[in-house]
């Protein structure tokens, strides 16, 4: 099998890419990433591991804007992350001035996942070690969306969805405990997702929240703790609701 | 016969130009904006050649636009009229843009500014510019009237009397005029000075 992962563009006997295949374990070992799409508001949530203590934490945005309409997440290699967020942040422009018209959150999905998709069929190249969450409003319906990509180029629209490291548990949350939210609602449910495998505080995440009216904004720390304080209370009241009245009969 | 004419005044810049598209001797609307505004702090008077105009001026905004989004933070007015300038400058000897820009802004660390970059890509800061044949006129009344630290009111009244000015002593005047200004709270629209109005017909 050591034969098969050297040019990309080679298929391994039983039909694999292996280039793509060792991206995407680059992709599990980032840090966890989701996205959660409510009515009116789409929030991305991203770990942050702890900040060396020298270091500018404000240099280390996870969350990115590519429009005023648009945000992305991402999770794996943040360098490969830089390239392909400078060249949608092209592409969104370009499309403005060309048919004067904002991007449409699918158009620049398809774009990033064609990018990444190049990189799995050229010479000498090795795909983009990431996989994406991107997020916006349609610029003309007002309609939420949210897609992911990944290495191999493919994507998909989602109502919640994780990536990154113990992106399975976070998917599991989201399974079990998704419903159509709206405005806070939507925030505290992709909190709850990001919670189950990140240590709690609000230093460790970073959430953004994109709505129509007010594009992306970044919530403070302060914030997100009282987001988590908040849900941390809920969990109590609901373990007290549990053990308390048993026998009811 | 296009018109462009600005001036810096206390804490605003005001720029002014004329709204009329013209092709030979039909004039296909009297209500084009010339004026861009490049972001929420800019504004960019353009007089020239129509395709180039907006072709010129559109690319300068998405590129501003561009420049936002990749760092965070907007550019200063200088940065943008100094890019513009090279943009010009570039395509001069192989395919130059016939445009002539007054690119006014306000920065919240050196207040407002306006600068002068014609089609051969030089650029100028100044006080007071005006571009086209109405320069002769708005020119020579802003030298006249002008003064550091002008008010808002004040300042339209210099801008109402060159228009004045260009519509009694220009041959082919253009009739309507459109006001920007831009100070710390944005770039916008002022007003308009039409002598000529479309009247919209009722269906038959």
């Amino acid at each position: 099998m050591a034969r098969y992962d050297r040019a990309i563009t080679v298929f391994s006997p039983d039909g694999h890419l292996f280039q793509v295949e060792y991206a995407l374990e680059a992709v599990r070992k980032g840090n966890a990433a989701v996205g959660v799409r409510g009515t009116d508001t789409i929030v991305l949530g991203v770990e942050k591991k702890s900040t060396a203590k020298l270091q500018d934490s404000r240099s280390v945005r996870k969350i990115v804007s590519l429009d005023d309409h648009i945000a992305l997440a991402c999770a794996g290699l943040k360098a490969d992350a830089r390239v392909l967020i400078n060249r949608a942040r092209i592409e969104c422009q370009s499309h403005r001035l060309t048919v004067e018209d904002p991007v449409t959150v699918e158009y620049i999905t398809r774009y990033i996942a064609g990018l990444q998709q190049k990189y799995t069929q050229s010479g000498g190249v090795r795909p983009f070690g990431l996989s994406t969450l991107i997020v916006g409003f349609d610029p003309y319906t007002g309609v939420p969306s949210l897609y992911q990509t990944d290495p191999s180029g493919t994507f998909s629209a989602w109502k919640a969805n994780a990536t990154g490291r113990n992106s399975n548990s976070m998917r599991e949350f989201l399974e079990k405990n998704y419903k159509e939210t709206s405005g806070q609602e939507t925030v505290k449910l992709a909190i709850r997702a990001l919670l189950e495998v990140v240590e709690s505080g609000g230093k460790n995440i970073e959430v953004a929240v994109m709505t129509k009216e007010h594009g992306l904004q970044q919530l403070e720390e302060a914030e997100i703790d009282a987001v988590v304080a908040e849900i941390e209370a809920e969990k109590a009241a609901a373990e007290a609701a549990k053990k308390a009245p048993p026998k009811e009969t | 016969m296009e018109c462009v004419f600005g001036l810096v005044g206390k804490d605003f810049t005001l720029v002014v130009a004329d709204t009329s598209a013209v092709h030979s001797i039909l004039v296909h609307k009297s209500n084009e904006d010339k004026i861009m505004l490049l972001d929420s702090h800019k504004l960019m008077g353009a007089s020239g050649e129509a395709g180039d105009r907006v072709q010129f001026t559109e690319y300068i905004q998405k590129n501003v636009a561009l420049y936002q989004f990749r760092n965070g933070i907007s550019l200063t007015t200088a940065a943008a009229a100094n890019f513009t300038r090279g943009e010009l400058a570039t395509a001069l000897r192989k395919n130059p843009y016939s445009v002539n820009i007054l690119l006014a802004g306000y920065d919240k660390e050196t207040g407002p500014s306006l600068y002068y970059i014609d089609y051969i890509a030089s650029v100028h800061k100044v006080d007071k510019a005006a571009f086209g044949y109405g320069s002769y006129f708005s020119l020579a009344m802003m030298d006249r009237h002008y003064r550091g630290d002008m008010t808002v009111e004040e300042a339209v009244d210099l801008a109402d009397k060159c228009i004045m000015e260009i519509r009694s002593r220009l041959v082919v005047a253009p009739p309507n005029f459109v006001i920007k200004i831009v100070d710390k709270d944005g770039a916008r629209e002022y007003a308009w000075r039409e002598s000529v109005k479309d009247v919209p017909v009722p269906a038959a």
